[in-house]
């Protein structure tokens, strides 16, 4: 996985509440079978007219927003489907960071595993950021990782909260299905004990079955 | 000992490994697979050089994408073609087991895995999908999980989890004729908010819900995750292993009654602490609809679109605003007033027979506005569809004028061809009314499918209540 210590970028005020991820990824693009190529897709409904016009309403197509790599987003982001093609698209478009007051649990869980860091300030640090995001073009951040701190070039900071294990994640890299398989000792002996098991006792329709 | 609640107690039973500072390491016993959400699993796996741990737990089928007619004939969308063929490779590669979309047990994995008693009290089940909170009704710990995480049970047969808050959801009283499982789920989502179970995982408790059948339960659990929890359960008891008994990977005989002293045990004990509780009187409700673009916009059929400016927070102002120019309503419309395109009867949430037992009790004899455009009923499952049948239903729906399909996620998510034309709006069992998830610029009213049947009938929405038919799951 992409590592993350420290970014600084362009920030886009995404000023809706609930965005879910039906919004970031609709449906139709669910059908893909890699994780590439996300980024064009990303926000597809809202930022696209008939034909892939660009809709000059949405305000990603905005030339002030260009280049943009955090987004700023109000509560509850990334609510509804487990789509991790969420966070795929996100990344893939460039944001690197989101900063928001709360997150939907599968979604804030699968950002990490695509390095982007989303970031949970108090409600009304989250007002301030999307004041001056909206005032001054061309407004950054920059968030640094090992000090838990986001900041501006007029002297803003704020600090903000993140387990100590994901943070390590995040700041390494680290691969988490590695991470599990040393463990593989202890995932043996947990068998060993329980004996999980799906016994089947009538036949069912299916195929390729590995039954024990 | 110290009380525990009953997520306390699975969890307890599924740790693998414990270190300070870090999530535990959970045991699943289940995984279930689906098309949308498995391919970069596999493939991710498979450029590791890595195997599937324990392809006995998992299991696959086809659901989101199959079409719900013609099953025998070419699939033209070549994505969704492409998709179910490569599931059906990696099944076949790592040897799990698959139901296709030509198997007699075929359906939406979330219908199958209890129906084929795949689902099992005391149980961790994940998959690649929010609404595997439907497992839940059983006294199980079923979340959804993203692809990441898909193929790190494929791997490893493990999660890594931090354990979750809890709240206890009681819901108390006896529900009035046409007051229905969906109706209670999206009175709580109504009143706790799409964000009010965040970090949580929650237990359904209370006289309404016991009195519930299993396909009542599965309704509540499932649309936990639109409330925002992690999780949602119900401790398992008389209705649940009745409902169990017989089932093809549940045990026989003794080994059955065995199990069920040990799922007995598995209810939160007296005094155990929740971390929050909420109640809710079933018997003041109506049956719900919702108005705007999420399951918590929602209100009872004898009431009015909201106006914006009724609520207190400006970012529920906007978003009320935005909802109801998406939706194309105005402040102040009677429910009752708003006329619908097309019904949709179907989804994991509302699907099952009972569902399609009561919905077709509603129709039976008449028929549906000729306004309509289209009237769908989806069976959960090819079970389902083939129980149905034997008891007549079908020709009941179709003598109403409604089309029955083969079994899948359909118009919930319009992955297949069923799709909601923009400017359309629909009367829905499914659970989610986001922008855009029935099909771009369709408007989307979550309803139970007995409100859905009536409004199919009548052409616009209607309080059930007054056709007087017996109360339902
Ligand atoms: S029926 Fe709808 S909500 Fe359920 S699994 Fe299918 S797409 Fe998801």
């Amino acid at each position: 996985m992409q590592p993350f210590s420290r970014h600084t970028g362009l920030v886009f005020p995404l000023d809706r509440v609930n965005v879910d991820t039906d919004q970031m990824v609709p449906k139709q693009f669910l059908k893909l079978q890699t994780k590439q190529g996300f980024g064009r897709v990303l926000f597809y409904d809202w930022r696209y007219l008939p034909g892939e016009k660009p809709n000059p309403d949405f305000i990603l197509n905005w030339p002030r927003y260009k280049g943009a790599s955090i987004m700023l987003a109000r509560a509850n982001c990334g609510c509804g489907s487990s789509r991790e093609h969420a966070p795929w698209a996100l990344a893939d478009y460039g944001f690197r960071v989101i900063i928001a007051p709360s997150y939907a649990d599968i979604f804030y869980n699968n950002c990490f595993k695509n390095g982007i860091l989303p970031v949970t300030l108090a409600e009304n640090q989250v007002d301030e950021l999307f004041k001056l995001a909206e005032s001054e073009e061309g407004y950054k951040l920059t968030v640094d990782l090992p000090s838990q701190t986001i900041s501006d070039a007029h002297g803003l900071s704020y600090k903000f909260e993140i387990g100590e294990f994901r943070k390590r994640v995040l700041l390494e890299g680290l691969d988490d299905i590695g991470l599990t398989l040393k463990h593989e000792a202890d995932i043996t002996a947990y068998e060993q004990a329980k004996h999980p098991h799906a016994t089947i006792y009538e036949a069912v329709d299916s195929k390729y079955s590995a039954r024990r | 000992m110290i009380p525990r609640t009953m997520y306390r107690k699975i969890w307890d039973a599924h740790v693998v490994r414990e270190a300070p500072g870090e999530p535990s390491l959970i045991y699943i016993d289940r995984h279930l697979v689906h098309e949308g959400t498995s391919p970069q699993a596999f493939a991710g796996l498979k450029a590791a050089g890595r195997t599937v741990r324990r392809p006995d737990l998992a299991f696959a089928v086809m659901d989101h994408s199959v079409p719900t007619k013609n099953r025998n004939l070419p699939i033209l969308d070549e994505a969704a073609a492409g998709q179910l063929e490569a599931l059906a490779r990696n099944c076949r590669e790592f040897s799990i087991t698959l139901f296709d979309m030509f198997s007699r047990n075929q359906g939406i994995v979330h219908i199958i895995g209890p129906e084929l008693g795949i689902t099992q009290p005391g149980q961790t089940i994940v998959c690649g999908d929010s609404h595997t909170s439907t497992h839940g009704a059983f006294g199980t710990l079923a979340f959804g999980i993203g692809t990441s995480e898909v193929e790190h049970v494929l791997a490893t047969q493990c999660l890594s989890q931090y354990e979750s808050k809890t709240m206890n959801i009681v819901v108390n009283g006896k529900r009035s004729k046409g007051v229905s499982a969906k109706d209670i789920i999206l009175a709580i989502i109504g009143k706790i908010g799409i964000a009010g179970g965040t970090s949580r995982v929650v237990e359904y408790s209370g006289e309404a819900i016991r009195a519930l059948s299993m396909d009542g339960r599965m309704t509540v659990c499932n649309m936990s995750i639109e409330g925002g929890a992690r999780a949602g359960m119900i401790a398992p008891d008389d209705t649940t292993f009745a409902y169990m008994e017989g089932r093809p990977f549940v045990p026989r005989g003794k080994a059955f009654q065995e199990a069920v002293e040990g799922w007995r045990a598995l209810a939160t004990d007296p005094g155990a602490a929740f971390d929050g509780t909420v109640t809710l009187d079933a018997s003041k409700l109506a049956p719900q609809v919702t108005w705007g673009t999420n399951p918590g916009m929602v209100t009872g059929v004898t009431g009015r679109v909201p106006d914006p400016a009724s609520f207190h927070d400006p970012d529920d102002q906007k978003a009320v605003a935005r909802a109801l120019e998406y939706m194309g309503l105005k402040p102040g419309t009677p429910l009752v007033d708003i006329p619908v395109d097309r019904v949709f009867i179907g989804s994991c949430t509302n699907s099952r027979l009972n569902d399609l037992r009561a919905a077709a009790r509603v129709v039976a004899g008449k028929h549906i506005s000729k306004d309509l455009k289209e009237a769908l009923v989806v069976p959960g499952s090819m079970t389902i569809k083939a129980k149905a049948e034997s008891e007549g239903l079908d020709k009941i729906f179709r003598d109403a004028g409604f089309e029955w399909r083969d079994a899948g996620c359909s118009m919930c998510i319009a992955m297949n061809p069923d799709v909601l034309p923009p400017g359309e709006r629909s009367a829905s069992t499914s659970n989610r009314n986001f922008e855009g998830r029935q099909g771009k610029d369709s408007r989307t009213h979550l309803v139970s499918p007995i409100m859905a049947a009536a409004a199919a009938i009548a052409g616009h929405f209607v309080d059930v209540r007054e056709w007087n038919v017996d109360a339902v799951e």
